[in-house]
């Protein structure tokens, strides 16, 4: 017998609301900032997909999303692989593996205008420790104020040494969920070193790592606050990543219309490299 | 294909696991380790594989020094008994695994893999992952990889313990053909004194790190050196109790007495340990010289055609295995009656005199 019972809806009704609340509402929003244009007071002028066209036209909406993609690529490049490299070498068993846990943690539990705002003070030519070190004992010309390729690497090596270790941990606990089983089957077979990791820890750690890759994807992507507090998007436009160039658009010229398209073409473009990595990396576990 | 243990011994945190042990183990045969859970059949095995570091004395391969050889390089095959196979590869790929890892040219792999997948009936199953088997598919995968390698040495190690009875049986008839004249040596560790009988070859009975016999398996049965040996290799466990000598007559310590026949009529005076495997002691008398012993029931077992019973006497536990079934009531007083020209007869250390 079935029993039809209307008071379900009660229980999902909460998430709804709060769905709409956080997700839908904002997104109409701005979906209603970008096909209009207003001077204050409430007043608006229907504008269609002209803010679009205009945005998508723009070279420095072409700068700006190059930049973004130059760092993404460069700290996914370098955190991935070192992340694994630091799990591998991590102990497996023993009073040094709580130890070695909290410190990894450590970075990441530090608020993000903090972060920008240690490694400003940190890499500041004079006054820094590092950028004392690097101009007054080693000789190096370095100034992340003055110099782009200064301030590049101070926001690589700043996002480097705040976000490995969440590729460390995922990893991590992908690598201790591996029976030491297959560790011995695989040096009865003879296997390397490298083979081990090729054939065994990687095929185990391929779902942490996807999602490790995919969060730090959409995080470096939307990246905003360090770089913000270190750099503020210079020397000149430099290290004017998208976010940056978003709220300068709309807070600084108070474009509304134009940052409302820009901040849709930026979520379109984070859900379609999110979809088709995800796609892409589970397509073969789906058969 | 041999393999030579010298005083080979294994400490793990200052616990010995294994003591100072030598065995010659050769081809063409069995080896079968037998011992109780905790006896040191695994850590024997991870030792002969180079899992585990050895703490002093030498493992010879055909007379080559292997001590102090990885894994790796000592080309051998181990079957767990869980069924370790890789998950993210194929049964193809798993039993192609150490040939691949070797270097092997892509027909000979085919060839080889296909070969050992007939021969485990695994022929249709090659393009599967190893969860889409069954336990017994997935333990005749690692076989085939063991098979497939064709290494000096094979460890199996409990391979059948996980796997339903039926299974169990027909694998285990299969198992000497498998490895028959392919000059590996083939080390099998089993808990179950049965199983050693059905494989033959040579048995090592282990016992707390020891191994406390080795020989033809048969022959070990017949004549267990010590009692522990004679405990290792009965199932049901073995039936023992205290004994005097005095002239012929040998008297239990329960107080029953017969006359000693045969060897143990030619024992000097003094006290014994007699035991006798539960298959000699039976419910009714077979013949006038059996021996009279009265126990109160208080288990019985009817398994298959055969019912067995345990009993006290006096301090003893006993069991009784007959064939047929007997219409034991626990708590009565029954009356078995024991064939003593089949008994054993241990000295006071332990070692078998008669």
């Amino acid at each position: 017998m079935k029993t039809e019972n209307q008071r379900a809806w009660f229980f999902v009704l909460p998430v709804l609301l709060l769905v709409a609340f956080n997700a839908l509402v904002p997104i109409m929003t701005v979906v209603n900032y970008s096909v209009q244009e207003t001077f204050g007071n409430n007043v608006f002028f229907w504008q269609g997909l002209d803010w679009f066209e205009q945005i998508l036209r723009s070279d420095r909406f072409h700068a700006a999303l190059g930049r973004q993609f130059l760092f993404t690529f460069l700290i996914l490049i370098i955190e991935v692989p070192l992340g694994i490299i630091v799990a591998l070498s991590m102990p497996r068993r023993g009073i040094w593996v709580p130890v070695c846990l909290v410190l990894m943690a450590l970075p990441m539990l530090i608020p993000w205008n903090v972060v920008g705002s240690m490694w400003n003070i940190f890499t500041l030519p004079k006054i820094g420790l590092l950028g004392y070190f690097m101009n007054d004992v080693l000789g190096i010309n370095y100034d992340m104020t003055q110099q782009p390729l200064s301030a590049w690497i101070t926001i690589i090596v700043m996002d480097v040494w705040h976000w490995t270790s969440l590729v460390v941990l995922l990893s991590y606990a992908g690598l201790v969920s591996i029976p030491d089983a297959y560790y011995q089957a695989a040096k009865i077979d003879g296997a390397s070193p490298w083979k081990v990791f090729r054939y065994i820890q990687l095929p185990k750690m391929k779902t942490v790592l996807t999602i490790a890759i995919l969060l730090r994807f959409m995080d470096s992507f939307n990246i905003y606050t360090e770089p913000f507090v270190l750099t503020g998007g210079g020397p000149g436009n430099s290290t004017t990543l998208l976010s940056i160039d978003l709220v300068k658009i709309a807070l600084g010229q108070f474009d509304l219309g134009p940052a409302a398209a820009m901040s849709l073409i930026y979520f379109a473009i984070t859900l379609l490299v999110s979809w088709l990595f995800y796609t892409l990396m589970t397509k073969d576990d789906a058969k | 294909m041999t393999i030579e243990l010298k005083d080979a011994s294994k400490v793990v945190r200052g616990v010995t696991h294994i003591k100072p042990t030598s065995l010659v183990m050769r081809p063409g045969h069995f080896n079968v380790l037998l011992g109780q859970t905790g006896a040191g059949k695994t850590s024997l095995i991870k030792l002969m594989a180079g899992l585990d570091p050895i703490a002093s004395g030498q493992i010879l391969f055909d007379g080559e020094d292997v001590t102090k050889l990885t894994t790796q390089k000592r080309n051998i095959s181990l079957v767990h008994q869980f069924f370790v196979n890789y998950p993210h590869m194929t049964v193809f790929e798993n039993i192609a695994s150490p040939l691949r890892v070797a270097g092997m040219a892509k027909s000979e792999i085919e060839s080889r893999v296909q070969e050992a997948a007939d021969i485990l009936q695994l022929g249709p199953m090659l393009k599967r992952r190893p969860q889409e088997l069954s336990g017994g598919q997935q333990q005749r995968c690692a076989l085939a990889r063991a098979i497939a390698k064709e290494s000096r040495a094979v460890f199996l190690d409990e391979p059948l313990a996980n796997l339903d009875y039926k299974l169990r049986e027909e694998l285990r008839e299969q198992l000497p053909e498998l490895f028959a004249g392919r000059g590996a040596v083939v080390v099998y560790a089993t808990s179950e004194p049965e199983e050693a009988l059905l494989l033959g070859g040579e048995t090592a009975l282990m016992d707390d790190g020891v191994v406390t016999q080795f020989g033809p398996t048969a022959e070990i049965y017949r004549h267990p050196a010590t009692l522990t040996a004679a405990r290792v290799f009965s199932d049901p466990p073995i039936n023992s109790a205290g004994m005097t000598k005095s002239g012929s007559e040998a008297r239990l310590d329960t107080g029953v007495r017969w006359t000693l026949e045969g060897p143990a009529a030619d024992l000097p005076d003094g006290p014994y340990t007699v035991a006798i495997r539960p298959h000699h002691v039976m419910p009714l008398a077979m013949t006038s010289n059996d021996v009279a012993i009265d126990g109160t029931v208080q288990v019985t077992e009817l398994s298959g055609s055969e019912s067995s019973a345990h009993f006290q006497m006096g301090d003893h536990g006993w069991v009784s295995l007959a064939h047929g079934v007997h219409p034991y009531k626990v708590g009565e007083t029954h009356r078995f009656y024991m064939d003593a020209s089949k008994a054993f007869y241990f000295g006071s250390d332990g070692r078998l005199v008669a």
